[in-house]
């Protein structure tokens, strides 16, 4: 959508205040869950705020309420599917950081969840020979070792513009996959067995955190995904959130304004990798088991697809993206074999349909922006045509 | 293919070794196959060169537009009588069925690619959208044809189909070359020299060219825009298939429906290597990576180090030298 389309007042038009009426309604902005967008966003700060802690005590009630229609049983583990999506979920929200904060397309993301799969397997497993340090200790050493990577691969590779760079991350997600396969001393598809798991037993003396509970997993992730969320909303309301909306949308003019568009761009990746790299730490404590055989493109695309179907830019989008994409071949087991085939079609439907995906990025900051600047027209009474909307309009596209 | 060299045994004991020795001895035979995978690589990759000159785009769904001429290459020769073992045919009768089968690889590629152009890209230009949204759907596309290939086909390889028994014919520096090496790469140059000239010397070539300086003021000129980019994704689709062929030539049993994407890669990173947008730059760029790659791969002591090493140079001359070695050309250069 070009520049040029936004409303403007005609000399035509017969008061300001209708301009401005027309201008108000959102109208291309919605997905499809709008009117349930408008009303939530209506709504006083502290009823917002109980509506979560419902959500959030519902959310941890899951894998004990089991409900039957949404249930994953038998085919699958219900608990084990919630720990699942919840796995996703923070692996979307980190992924979003990447592609839907700061507009860098990620295609190999994997290697940042492999990185952290690979830190905790062999700081805990037997089969390694490293130095070994519990289980809870390597989900922040993992995420700082992704980190690093994060930055190795952003320093050289982030100079590069848009679709180099998706063809170099690709690569790159490639050449972890490949080295982990070649180098020895990670055992390619022989892997780690036995990794370690946080401490505790029941009463029956079995592990609280066994392999196949995936109860106690799931509330782990879901309380890590609770402090990323508030964290990541944080980074996203902070001077680094401004900076990297400002590089996706015109990175040019980002760096004209000032912004250091190089450095924000290395943080978003360094964020967005240290979170895959924490997903990928879970991910191996929970199966207890890795090796090469998961970490291939076709998991970085599925990753991408989450993100975008929720929702590119907005954290809850991605989140429930992510709850889709591993929900859905869960649930319906029958289209398990197609579910890559229905997340290839489903990406281009929703890039020609709506590319904004299911809960559309809000442009907070323009909205800020517009209903400051409506105050001080209305005030001034009836002055300038309000022609800081082509701006919001043109971001929205 | 990949999945089938997972299972690699992995031995040494230091991860990384150089064995120059073994590099020096293998130096011609290296450089002669790496010739032949390059001449693949660069029919491959003019078709992303084209697209990425004319649109922009690093259009993904292309390695799967190579992977339909692949099936359809096996797909005819099985029907014709072709198996594992070196067909018991008169020689005229092979020339005419791979002749076939390369007109029908042609005649699958640039179908799917005008399929592709159609559905997933024409939309998105009508709507405006912004680049990032035409590479995810290029993703997807290629998924979307990957796994439809593998619902219909299944996840294992293609039984083997062989031409022909390669024969001797040179031998150069106590190097054997045999006949299929001199087919593919004397095929690979003569198709090469055939699309250049087309972008050249015709009206339609013209237009390509046009479009890729500047699309609005060529549609002004009247260049029908939307029917050049159509004939820029067949094009690009005609020589994939052509690759088709020469690749099953070459790798008898390497047909399986995620085989496409990783040799897209590699054929992208040959574009980009040459100078993505220029014709005869992809046929350079994928000859050179074809024979870095293989003396990687003798180097460093596992076929799984080619692909390491392409998307390495990938990453250096992006670097160092974004435009590639011949520069972009196709219209002129760009950011």
């Amino acid at each position: 959508m070009s520049m040029s389309e936004g409303p403007k007042v005609l000399p035509g038009a017969e008061t300001e205040k209708e301009a401005i009426d027309v201008e108000a309604r959102p109208k291309r902005s919605g997905g499809f869950f709008q009117p349930l967008t408008d009303r939530w966003n209506g709504l006083p700060r502290q009823v917002q705020w109980l509506w979560l802690v419902v959500v959030v005590v519902i959310a941890y009630l899951l894998p004990i309420l089991d409900i039957p229609i949404v249930t994953t049983q038998p085919g699958n583990d219900w608990a084990l599917a919630c720990f699942s999506m919840a796995s996703y979920a923070l692996i979307a929200v980190g992924l979003n950081v990447v592609v839907g904060f700061a507009g860098l397309l990620d295609l190999g993301y994997v290697a940042f969840f492999a990185v952290g799969s690979y830190t905790a397997a062999l700081l805990t497993s037997p089969d390694s020979p490293f130095v070994h340090i519990p289980y809870l200790w390597t989900i922040p050493v993992a995420m700082a070792v992704t980190m690093f990577f994060g930055v190795v691969l952003g320093v050289p590779t982030l100079r590069l513009r848009g679709d180099y760079l998706a063809i170099v991350t690709l690569g790159f997600g490639e050449i972890v996959r490949i080295l982990a396969t070649i180098i020895p001393a990670l055992k390619g598809q022989v892997g780690f067995q036995n990794i370690g798991r946080p401490p505790g037993t029941a009463a029956d003396g079995e592990p609280i955190f066994a392999n196949s509970n995936g109860t106690p997993w799931y509330w782990l992730t879901l309380t890590i995904i609770i402090i990323v969320l508030l964290l990541v909303g944080n980074l996203e309301r902070s001077r680094v959130g401004r900076a990297w909306i400002a590089i996706r949308e015109d990175e040019d003019a980002a760096e004209i304004m000032g912004v250091p568009t190089f450095k924000y761009k290395v943080w978003a990746f360094a964020i967005g990798a240290s979170i895959g790299g924490l997903s990928g730490a879970l991910f191996a404590g929970q199966v207890g088991f890795v090796n090469n055989q998961k970490f291939d493109v076709q998991t970085s695309i599925l990753f991408l697809a989450a993100v975008v179907l929720g929702g590119a830019g907005n954290k809850v989008g991605a989140l429930l993206g992510g709850v889709i994409v591993a929900y859905i071949p869960l649930r319906f087991t029958a289209i398990a074999n197609y579910k890559y085939l229905i997340f290839g079609i489903a990406l281009v439907l929703i890039m020609i349909f709506r590319s904004k995906g299911l809960l559309p990025a809000r442009q907070r900051l323009l909205a800020y922006g517009r209903t400051a600047y409506r105050r001080v027209t209305s005030k001034q009474g009836h002055a300038a045509p309000p022609a800081a909307t082509d701006a919001g309009k043109g971001a929205a596209s | 293919m990949l999945d089938l060299l997972l299972v690699h045994p992995v031995s040494a004991n230091d991860w990384i070794s150089f064995d120059i020795p073994s590099l020096i001895q293998n130096f011609w035979s290296a450089t002669f196959d790496g010739l032949t995978f390059g001449a693949i690589y660069g029919l491959i990759a003019v078709g992303y060169t084209l697209v990425y000159g004319v649109l922009n785009l690093i259009n993904f769904a292309h390695s799967e537009v190579f992977i339909v001429g692949a099936y359809a290459v096996v797909l005819v020769l099985s029907a014709l009588g072709f198996g594992p073992s070196v067909p018991n045919l008169p020689l005229s009768s092979i020339i005419l069925d791979l002749v076939l089968a390369l007109i029908l690889a042609m005649l699958a590629s640039a179908a799917t690619a005008f399929v592709l152009e159609r559905v997933a890209y024409r939309p998105l230009r009508k709507r405006n959208a912004p680049r990032l949204v035409f590479l995810i759907t290029a993703i997807g596309a290629s998924f979307a044809i990957q796994y439809t290939i593998f619902l219909v086909r299944g996840a294992n390889a293609e039984p083997a189909v062989t031409m022909f028994q390669a024969q001797p014919v040179f031998d150069v520096f106590g190097t054997i070359i045999n006949s299929q090496q001199i087919i593919i790469v004397i095929a690979a140059v003569i198709l090469m020299i055939l699309t250049d000239q087309f972008i050249r010397r015709t009206r339609a070539g013209r237009g390509i060219r046009a479009v890729a300086q500047d699309p609005d003021t060529a549609t002004l000129m009247g260049v029908n825009k939307e029917r050049i980019i159509i004939i820029t994704f067949v094009v690009g689709g005609i020589l994939a298939g052509a690759a088709a062929l020469f690749y099953v030539m070459l790798v008898p049993s390497g047909v399986q429906y995620n085989g496409g994407f990783v040799l897209g890669v590699k054929a992208f990173a040959a574009a980009v290597l040459g100078g993505i947008g220029n014709v005869r730059g992809a046929l350079l760029g994928g000859l050179l990576l074809g024979i870095i790659g293989n003396y990687g791969q003798i180097l460093l002591g596992d076929s799984q180090w080619t692909d390491v090493v392409a998307f390495v140079i990938l990453v250096l001359v992006l670097l160092v030298k974004p435009t590639g070695i011949l520069g972009t050309s196709l219209g002129r250069s760009r950011a």
